[in-house]
């Protein structure tokens, strides 16, 4: 038994970290966040060279081949920097959507463009994780969609994307397509892009193999992937608390000395330690085939949702009045974790589908 | 990531499973848990089947041949086989008082020679009950403030003082205590790990009741309990010391997910078997959502042990990873408890040998064991210090009396 990362993946953890270090800073944040830009194209290009869009496709495809828990390091990383780039989405769902349910034609069409990072695909699967909303929902006829749907990932600048409709069939529709409308919806997170998609006799391009258990597997992927992201997010959150408390000087005496302050500290690093094998093993249960990979993706998410809330808000608290302003931009990791755990089902919707699954209910 | 066993830990899990299908029926019902939750004098049983354990290596694998064991070589993947083989077996494992997992490794690090040949044997049998003289009424937390002490008449040590939280002291036949021994010597340097006989004149023991209503704990009092100086641990004034070397393995001991997961099983169970107005307890969606979150909890510290044992198999210090332990998984175990009580309703406060109650107000009865556990063993308020201080090199707090 080994429970740990390889040789391989730390090389991929450290050459992302550096990178990220390096090239990700709060004005990169905030230009990304506070103008219409959908992403830092620099940083886009940055990362596609270390193999980021390449890294779940098939090397037959011009990817790195390699499986969701490299895709975890990446995305705990991607958290830890709040980098503004889209990453679950066009790059570990569609990658995964295609590959497991596009025909030959499909994949030899789109697979390379991805992994060489020219092009992006956004993901549209919000009615089937986290439920169908009042007014919304896509019906296809003859591969002709209509209907909306809203917060679909990674929709910025991306020349296509994947949508599931109400039977858990999967349509691949172009950007430019004749009566397709994209919203970009405003949130609280402006380091990545959420959308809604409304469709008038859409054509699009069926995924052959695409089936309701097919969906669920690109789901968990996205699930498990959310919770390494916002775990990578809390972790550097509570780096940043211990660093103010170490430096920020109270009665005479660095704040980080005051009891009530440790502790804070100290609950959150207990909080968040046992999360990383939570979603290791998730990831680990995804690439092996392992038959509990949605318990663990749904615990995996569910927990790391409510931890990661946990720690935006005692991190934030830490650094005291400075956590509320906006000078040290704490708050876009705040924001970032409160993102993820909207998206893809939240924590009690997801812990419904856990006790469902186990014959609860 | 691989978890799957190595060739030769697959063998070794087939054999245990081997062992305990050939053996079921020797196996006593009685659990080192329930032990501690109430201790008594081990029964015959199950001190055969402790010997049959050690025997076997699958207690005290690691404790060499001249001192009782088998003197296997330490694998902590073996170790953690055996546990997860007899937790699914449903077995009870290797006993886990207090001489058996904390006296035991102390003598193999500190003890002389004779003292290893006396006492690691029997106590690994689970043939001599120890029970540990650490805390006393004004030394809790601060245990190095500790008072009571020794002074030297020719080849003894005269111990006049009291000890607090001493559990199974009623019963124990010797006790390890932290003596002050040398008066003259800073706090930390004037204390000595001692043992000797519960049955000396001037040892007199006092039942404190719980809040369970069992005893568990006593208080001790020492006057002029005289002692050979030869039954120092470690050498004199290096006590503190042994002693943290001791406590270190109390905490590993205080925490182990299996014990959280198989208060999660019953709690399963039970939610599918206890109706409400007719309908499953299962159906209740605001207990559900507690339970599952309760689950991933359990599995997060299970899995979270697994990647503490590849750190530790492959020479990684014990760090942040292993310090949270403690604090989380009796923290863990505590709402574990809370959630079954709560989903019995009235029922949940029923206590004590009545027939038709759920194992006998049992939830109860682990729910304030183990609130006693997030104090006993290094408050949680101590554990978080530890976390922030050693963990996240967060400043220490200020220390009183020279260290």
């Amino acid at each position: 038994m080994y429970f740990g990362l390889s040789e391989e993946q730390l090389m991929i953890q450290d050459s992302f970290r550096r990178s990220l270090e390096r090239s990700v800073n709060l004005d990169s944040i905030r230009t990304v966040s506070a103008t219409e830009q959908f992403m830092d194209a620099a940083l886009w290009q940055e990362l596609t060279e270390l193999g980021m869009p390449a890294l779940m496709i098939s090397e037959k495809y011009g990817g790195a081949g390699l499986g969701l828990l490299e895709a975890a390091v990446v995305a705990e990383e991607i958290g830890r920097s709040a980098a503004p780039v889209p990453f679950i989405g066009t790059s570990v769902m569609a990658p995964l959507a295609l590959d497991l349910a596009g025909s030959e034609d499909q994949k030899a069409t789109w697979l390379p463009k991805l992994a060489s990072g020219k092009t992006r695909i956004g993901i549209a699967f919000a009615d089937r994780a986290s439920g169908v909303r009042r007014g919304s929902g896509v019906t296809a006829e003859d591969s002709i969609l209509n209907g909306k749907t809203s917060f679909a990932l990674d929709m910025g600048e991306a020349e296509a994307l994947i949508v599931a409709d109400a039977e858990g069939n999967l349509y691949l529709v172009e950007n430019a397509a004749r009566g397709l409308a994209i919203t970009y919806l405003p949130t609280i997170d402006g380091t990545r892009t959420t959308a809604e998609i409304t469709f008038h006799n859409v054509e699009a391009e069926k995924l052959p193999q695409g089936t309701p258990d097919l969906l669920h597997r690109i789901v968990n992927a996205g699930r498990i992937a959310m919770a390494a992201e916002s775990y990578g997010a809390a972790d550097d959150m509570l780096r940043q608390a211990v660093a103010y408390a170490m430096d920020r000087k109270q009665f005479d005496r660095i704040i980080g000395s005051f009891q009530a302050v440790k502790h804070m500290c100290a609950e959150m690093a207990a909080e968040l330690q046992p999360c990383r094998a939570l979603i290791w093993y998730a990831a680990y249960a995804f690439d092996a085939e392992q038959d509990d990979v949605t318990l663990s993706a749904l615990l995996a998410k569910s927990h790391m949702d409510d931890i990661g809330q946990m720690i935006a808000r005692t991190a934030t608290e830490v650094h005291g009045g400075m956590g509320y302003t906006d000078l040290l931009g704490l708050h876009f990791w705040f924001k970032r974790i409160g993102f993820n755990r909207a998206q893809l089902g939240g924590p009690e919707k997801l812990r419904q589908e856990a006790a469902l699954l186990q014959g609860f209910g | 990531m691989d978890l799957n066993d190595r060739r030769d830990h697959l063998a070794f899990r087939e054999e245990v499973q081997r062992f305990l299908r050939d053996y079921k029926d020797q196996a006593p019902t009685e659990s080192a848990h329930t032990y501690r939750l109430l201790p008594r004098p081990y029964s015959e049983k199950v001190k055969n089947w402790q010997r049959l354990l050690v025997e076997r290596g699958y207690a005290a694998r690691n404790v060499p041949k001249a001192y009782g064991g088998v003197g296997a070589e330490p694998d902590i993947l073996k170790n953690r086989i055996i546990a997860d083989e007899f937790f699914a077996a449903g077995m009870p494992q290797g006993l886990y008082g207090q001489g058996i997992s904390m006296l035991v490794p102390t003598l193999l690090e500190h003890g002389t020679e004779d003292q290893k040949l006396e006492w690691i044997g029997p106590t690994i049998r689970g043939e001599i009950m120890w029970c540990q003289g650490y805390s006393e009424p004004n030394s809790g937390s601060d245990l190095a403030s500790l008072q009571t002490s020794a002074a030297e008449d020719g080849d003894d040590f005269i111990i006049n003082g009291s000890k607090i939280w001493t559990s199974s002291a009623h019963i124990a036949p010797m006790i390890f205590a932290l003596i002050r021994t040398e008066p003259d010597a800073s706090k930390y340097q004037g204390i000595s790990y001692m043992i000797f006989p519960m049955d000396l004149p001037g040892i007199d023991v006092r039942p404190l009741q719980t809040m369970t209503g069992h005893p568990s704990f006593n208080e001790v009092f020492f006057t002029d309990v005289r002692v050979p100086k030869t039954q120092v641990v470690g050498g004199r004034g290096n006590g503190w010391k042994v002693a943290n070397s001791t406590l270190a393995h109390e905490r590993g001991m205080l925490s182990n997910a299996n014990g959280s997961q198989e208060r999660l099983n019953k709690i399963r169970d039970l939610l599918q078997k206890e109706t409400r107005d007719g309908r499953l307890l299962a159906e209740n969606q605001v207990l559900m959502d507690r339970y599952i979150g309760l689950q991933a909890r359990v599995q997060s510290m299970r899995l979270h042990e697994m990647r503490l044992l590849t750190n530790a198999e492959e020479g990684k210090p014990p760090g942040l990873q292993e310090m949270i332990c403690k604090l989380v998984g009796c923290e863990l175990n505590n709402q574990l408890d809370a959630l079954a009580i709560d989903a019995l309703g009235e029922i949940g406060v029923l206590y004590d040998g009545i027939p038709s109650v759920e194992e006998d107000g049992i939830w109860q009865q682990w729910y304030m064991y183990d609130l006693g556990l997030i104090i006993g063993g290094g408050t949680a308020q101590i554990q978080k210090n530890i976390i922030a201080e050693r963990g996240l090199g967060m400043p220490r707090e200020p220390r009183a009396g020279k260290g």
